[in-house]
């Protein structure tokens, strides 16, 4: 018992990989056949560049790419730090008042029921090329399932737990801020999870709209000279964006709620 | 010789149409131990929403020390059912949470619930979090968290109900020793009938739906009760006696 905590606790590198390896193994098989149909089937690299070369144009124009990665990363955390702080204050506005619950929740579903395709221009038509119109569409893509997770995750407090504060005499205030709040945070964090990959989505997606700079116009400008391999290059970064993100949430989970993670505390 | 606490005059609640206590009078004195022992369904939870203000009666009147219940500041300090423990809080501010809600701040509440863990059999635990502990700890747990609010009188919901039968009979021999030490006024609610007899100075048995009460039953059995064999033997024949009450109710109508 002792030594296979030691040894467990020792090599946290192989472990990792030992659990992670069926997707590894998965996405790797991928990349072969992929590969390998390339090469076999004699595909012009116009139509479908090999991974190997997407890799490698990757890798020529990386300071291109690069330079296009900082307004696209930017336009998410802003948008995305917009949406959280937006999403928070409402969540707190509906919990505590079911009738402007009532009033609002249809408005916000009609704003997720706008089609990005058409919003996007006008959004940039109205506000420019930009930092702010990119914000804005962020915003909007991940407002809402951070709202509907917060709100749920009020709703999801212990019943006892609510009554018990109340016989404790605690004011609606407290029994927020010492129940209904840290009751949400599963909840919070597995919204914040899908949201993530939403913003980057969505941030790229502003750009291919119109922008200066940045992934989306990165891999509109790579089309439109018929450069398949770049394009490739650019959504292999954006990728790799987007999991680096979804694993600091995923970090940030395990340091706010430490008592969800069973690795520590358990029994002496 | 000994003061009248709590005191229920004629409680009645009906959910519409649906009468769930129809007259229900009872009373504790200081220092005693009373249970309300029912079928399940019967209302005795209710009871306890009525008492913690999360319900209020229809009719009737709750009395404390001689004087009409405010709906402020309640004298008991309540027990839920489950344990309630807050799950990202350690088990000491758990333990704390009653005296931080009365405004002290969580040093000063720390430094009240420290000398306590020891006599609930959790030193060593207080830094841990709930989902580390085992069923029995927890319940500990939950009612230092109950008892440190110092309030004139506790209010336990079946607090031993999701325990294993063995956990449980360990549990309520160390509640009886603590009740013992300490001069609590405790009102519990439970569907064990072992558990009543075991700890009650008094027992009140509800019929179902609508309840009413049905019967007193005081029991005269010298403490500590469950340590001692003669006394247990005693103490069946009172539980066989209540069981027959029991099974005397019809079954309830199914609506």
């Amino acid at each position: 018992m002792a030594f296979d905590a030691q040894s467990r606790r020792g090599t946290p590198l192989s472990r990792h990989v030992c659990r992670h390896l069926p997707a590894i193994g998965a996405i790797a098989a991928i990349f072969v056949l992929w590969e390998a149909y390339v090469r076999l089937s004699g595909i012009s690299a116009t139509a479908l560049p090999s991974p190997s070369d997407v890799v490698e144009q990757a890798w020529i124009n990386r300071d291109a790419l690069w330079r296009n990665t900082l307004p696209t990363l930017a336009a998410t955390l802003a948008g995305f730090g917009c949406s959280l702080i937006v999403a928070f204050a409402l969540s707190i506005v509906v919990d505590f008042s079911p009738l402007l619950r009532r009033a609002l929740f249809p408005v916000f579903i009609a704003s997720q029921t706008l089609p990005l395709v058409a919003i996007a221009p006008l959004v940039v038509l109205w506000f420019g090329f930009g930092l702010l119109p990119k914000i804005l569409l962020v915003a909007l893509v991940t407002f809402f399932p951070m709202l509907v997770a917060l709100v749920e995750g009020y709703a999801a407090t212990e019943r006892e737990i609510e009554e018990l504060l109340a016989s404790m005499g605690a004011s609606g205030t407290r029994r927020f801020v010492t129940a209904r709040l840290p009751s949400a945070l599963p909840y919070f964090f597995a919204g914040l999870r899908i949201s993530v990959t939403y913003a980057v989505v969505g941030a790229i997606f502003a750009e291919y709209a119109g922008a200066v700079s940045g992934l989306g116009i990165y891999i509109l400008t790579a089309k439109n000279n018929f450069r398949p391999d770049l394009v490739l290059a650019a959504v292999l970064v954006s990728s790799l964006l987007t999991l680096a993100l979804f694993g600091a949430t995923i970090l940030l989970q395990r340091i706010v709620m430490p008592w969800a993670s069973p690795a520590k505390e358990i029994r002496p | 010789m000994s003061v009248l606490r709590l005191e229920l005059d004629a409680i009645a609640i009906a959910y519409g149409a649906m009468q769930v206590l129809e007259d229900i009078s009872l009373t504790v004195q200081s220092g005693e131990f009373v249970s309300i022992l029912g079928p399940s369904g019967a209302g005795k939870s209710t009871l306890f929403r009525i008492l913690t203000g999360a319900a209020s009666s229809q009719s009737g009147e709750i009395r404390f020390d001689g004087r009409p219940i405010s709906t402020q500041d309640r004298p008991f300090a309540f027990m839920p059912q489950r344990d309630a423990l807050m799950p990202w809080r350690r088990i000491i501010d758990n333990c704390t949470l009653g005296l931080e809600v009365q405004g002290m701040s969580r040093r000063d509440a720390r430094a009240k619930v420290a000398p306590l863990l020891a006599e609930f059999g959790l030193v060593g635990f207080e830094r841990h979090y709930p989902a580390a502990l085992s069923g029995g700890m927890r319940q500990r747990a939950a009612l230092l968290r109950t008892v440190v609010q110092e309030r004139p009188m506790l209010l336990l919901d079946e607090p031993f109900g999701a325990l294993d039968a063995l956990t449980r009979s360990r549990m309520q021999a160390w509640l009886e020793t603590m009740w013992e030490n300490h001069s609590w006024t405790a009102l519990l609610v439970t569907h064990d009938v072992r558990e009543a007899v075991m700890l009650s100075d008094r027992i009140y048995i509800l019929s179902p739906r609508p309840a009413r009460i049905v019967r007193e039953i005081s029991i005269d059995l010298p403490r500590p009760r469950l340590a001692d064999h003669a006394i247990r033997a005693k103490a069946a024949a009172i539980e066989a006696d209540i069981l027959d009450t029991l099974f005397s109710f019809q079954e309830e109508p199914t609506p």
